[in-house]
């Protein structure tokens, strides 16, 4: 058990290892959250320890893992801070480049410039900290993410961590606490945006002899990834920021119910519970107060509909994942018929930094309505791909083209989509909209959890609102009729138009579905389950059409609608693309020009991929 | 979501029943415990054959309709084992827009095995997997535990050659 000034000596000592200034060590960081494992991290942590363990370096230098340090694409990523202060970021490691850099710069201090994140990105730093990426960022939800080891509670607690829990539990009301984090102005960050002290207050105002908090940490949306980094590297965040909470409604249990599709996010997040029970910051009697508060992990099972408050919670009671009907809402009747408050894991990781920094600190940052940061995950056809937090009011277009680097290989920006199945797509004549709850609402997406997938020209988004609703459709749990049948029924009728038998008339009948699902489904997921449909025809009707009357794929990618053809000046007679087509389908003579015959082609694509000259393409 | 029947035949042991019963005995009391069960008893089977399911229903007095209602709903819970070599494709938004599903049907043809199913021989099992939040690798294929990313259809050949 340790008391506050155990606490405040361990920060002061691990301070001098780990913050960026007065260190006595260099410190090696290798990013190790599932993309840098996945793509070989592993491999260069040894590498480094082997080579500096050789050159008897290990006492003078630290080496250690981290979370996500946010620019997926050049992972493996290995970051170095010189007792200097001076930080340098390598990308795309090998154990060979790491082994150089040992020797060079860890060693004789020699920054090796080509293969920092400059060489790769062609701008003139070393640093990720001087990147474009970087500049318009502000990061706090993120703050110790790629910085601190996540394994060890010490390094939190350098960064202040637990300094909050203490702040609050010797001095403050819950009621003072409360109004604290109302003032702040502080949403839900996992989609809806709901105002978290508001729903503190409603939790704390019901009488109960037993009450519970819970993390939703069941990210299910396709290309949101924002809670995992968070929860690999920084998972005290989560457990400080619900022990405050509990404190708040008077809570002394909570559950973070994790998907299991996160195993590294999952033992990182069993070890801080572990670390934060043996330092008796979670537990009885927290750092010598009457406070009790213990966490208990739940696993997910694969069901997108558990990320509903009331569906997470009926998961947790061990049942099938259905959402319940709302009123009573959790906060009054929640987990195991409890008040409950459930909160997302960024919405947790904002609560420390407001509490530590002040409302007025928290309100400076984001616009009238929507305050702070939001961190957005980064993907699809776009330069930089990775973890990004902005400041709210941010533009899509400076998301886009000054953060994300723009669209690679000189392709047109279509459209951004945010809020995963929930949301919808963003077209290009908006992409100066804003990025915020209320604007996004207004322009038909949603802020959603977090997902922000870039489409270029060569994405159909008839097929894109058909990719949401099979996963709508796979999804629904099937408790309600207007989200089981009726997302079947949407698909059905983009299946339809995308193979071509298409009528003028199930545009209309698309949107006039849509009205009903959305009204009469009983949870979010089939409220919101319409929006990819209804704002890809709200801003991509055009596509809609041709597909229709057409019977055309402007983009190429609706199979039914394609036909690939043999450009005759590329074509040099290789007969490559008539042997590997499997239906017969090319003729021609060796050295001349190669026809396809539409009518025997299953477009399967294989000549495509085997010319070697470019000369055969589908539209 | 969709399951298939259990088609490969029950071959549980009596060692397995053992570790099995003793996990139902350490989750006695707790609150909200089938789902953890049903978890720590996948680990011990590999998958949660009707077999599996009755000897829980026996021994925590939960109904088998209602421990079928919970398998069944949730799609990590499976009706039938993992194959030797273990595919998954993420079909996650950022790994479709880059060109995922051609990656899985090129697998599909080459191995000859649906989405969701498992070869006759147990050799091979597929899955479309939601996102498995690596979009920065997109498009991701995980075999086993080792993970290809930005793979391409015609690449898949040579992948699949070690296995």
């Amino acid at each position: 058990m340790k008391t506050i000034s155990d606490i405040i000596e361990i920060k002061n000592i691990t301070k001098n290892n780990i913050s960026l200034g007065g260190r006595q060590k260099t410190r090696v960081v290798v990013g190790m959250a599932t993309c840098g494992i996945a793509a070989g991290a592993q491999s260069i942590l040894t590498a480094i320890n082997d080579e500096l363990k050789k050159a008897k370096l290990l006492d003078t230098v630290t080496v250690t893992q981290t979370g996500c340090i946010g620019i997926c694409q050049y992972e493996p990523i290995v970051e170095i801070y010189d007792n200097d202060g001076r930080r340098t970021t390598y990308v795309n490691m090998t154990a060979d480049k790491a082994k150089r850099i040992s020797s060079e710069h860890i060693k004789d201090g020699k920054i090796v410039s080509e293969y920092t994140i400059g060489a790769a990105n062609g701008e003139n730093v070393t640093s990720l900290n001087d990147t474009e990426f970087m500049k318009k960022q502000k990061r706090v939800a993120l703050r110790n993410c790629g910085i601190i080891d996540p394994e060890k509670i010490d390094e939190y607690i350098a960064m202040d961590g637990y300094q909050a829990l203490h702040k609050v539990i010797s001095g403050m009301e819950p009621a003072e606490l409360i109004q604290f984090i109302l003032d702040s102005g502080l949403r839900g960050r996992g989609g809806a945006g709901f105002p978290t002290g508001l729903k503190w207050r409603f939790a704390a105002a019901s009488v109960s002899d037993k009450k519970y908090v819970c993390c939703n940490a069941d990210e299910g949306d396709p290309g949101a990834f924002m809670d995992r980094s968070i929860l690999e590297g920084d998972p005290h965040a989560v457990i400080e920021a619900m022990a405050i909470a509990g404190y708040a409604i008077g809570a002394d249990e909570g559950y973070i119910y994790v998907r299991a599709e996160y195993p590294t996010a999952i033992s990182r997040l069993t070890i801080a519970i572990e670390q934060a029970k043996s330092y008796g910051l979670l537990g009885k009697g927290i750092l010598g107060t009457d406070f009790n508060f213990d966490i208990t992990l739940r696993l997910g099972a694969g069901a997108f509909v558990c990320g509903e408050e009331t569906a997470l919670l009926t998961s947790i009671e061990g049942k099938r994942g259905e959402p319940r009907l709302r009123p009573p809402f959790p906060a009054v009747k929640g987990l195991f018929g409890k008040p409950t408050i459930l909160n997302n894991v960024e919405t947790y990781a904002n609560i420390t930094p407001i509490i530590v920094n002040g409302v007025e600190w928290f309100k400076s940052m984001g616009t009238e309505k929507s305050k702070g940061t939001k961190v957005f995950a980064l993907g699809g056809k776009i330069t930089n791909t990775g973890l990004v937090e902005i400041p709210m009011g941010t533009t899509l277009r400076e998301v886009v083209e000054e953060i994300g680097g723009g669209i690679p290989e000189g392709k047109k920006f279509k459209a951004a989509q945010t809020g995963g199945p929930s949301g919808g797509c963003i077209p290009a004549s908006l992409i100066d909209t804003p990025i915020e709850y209320d604007t996004l609402v207004a322009i038909g997406s949603m802020m959603g959890s977090g997902g922000l997938i870039v489409m270029d020209e060569d994405n159909c988004m008839v097929d894109i609102a058909r990719f949401f609703l099979d996963f709508t459709v796979d999804e629904s749990c099937g408790k309600c009729t207007p989200c089981r049948i009726g997302t079947r029924r949407l698909l059905e009728i983009l299946d339809k138009i995308i193979e071509g038998n298409g009528e003028l008339k199930d545009i209309d009948k698309l949107q006039e579905l849509c009205n009903y699902i959305s009204r009469a489904s009983l949870c979010g997921l089939g409220q919101t389950a319409p929006n990819p449909v209804l704002s890809t025809i709200r801003y991509f009707n055009d596509e809609y059409i041709a597909h229709i009357t057409e019977k055309r794929c402007p983009s190429g990618v609706c199979k039914n609608l394609l036909r690939y053809i043999i450009i005759e000046d590329k074509c040099t007679g290789c007969s490559a693309c008539a042997r590997v087509c499997p239906a017969d389908a090319i003729s021609g003579e060796i050295r001349k020009k190669y026809v396809i015959d539409p009518a025997k082609c299953i477009k399967c694509g294989a000549c495509m991929e085997k010319c070697r000259f470019g000369a055969i393409i589908k539209r | 979501m969709k399951k298939n029947p259990t088609t490969v035949a029950f071959q549980g042991t009596a060692e397995q029943e053992e570790i099995l019963l003793s996990v139902i005995e350490k989750y006695r009391g707790v609150k909200g415990s089938m789902m953890p069960i049903l978890q720590e008893a996948q680990e011990i089977y590999g998958y949660l054959p009707i077999e599996v399911q009755k000897i829980i229903a026996d021994n925590t007095g939960v109904s088998l309709a209602e421990i079928y209602g919970i398998v069944s709903f949730y799609s990590q819970f499976m009706l039938n084992p993992k194959g030797e070599v273990s595919i998954s494709v993420c079909l996650g938004t950022a790994c479709y827009v880059k060109g995922s599903q051609d990656v899985l049907d090129k697998i599909k043809e080459k191995i000859g095995v649906e989405t969701g199913g498992t070869s006759p021989d147990g050799k091979y099992s597929l899955d479309a997997t939601r996102c498995v939040g690596a979009c920065g690798l997109a498009p991701v294929v995980i075999i086993n535990n080792d993970v290809y990313g930005r793979v391409k259809a015609d690449e898949i050949d040579t992948i699949m050659t070690k296995y």
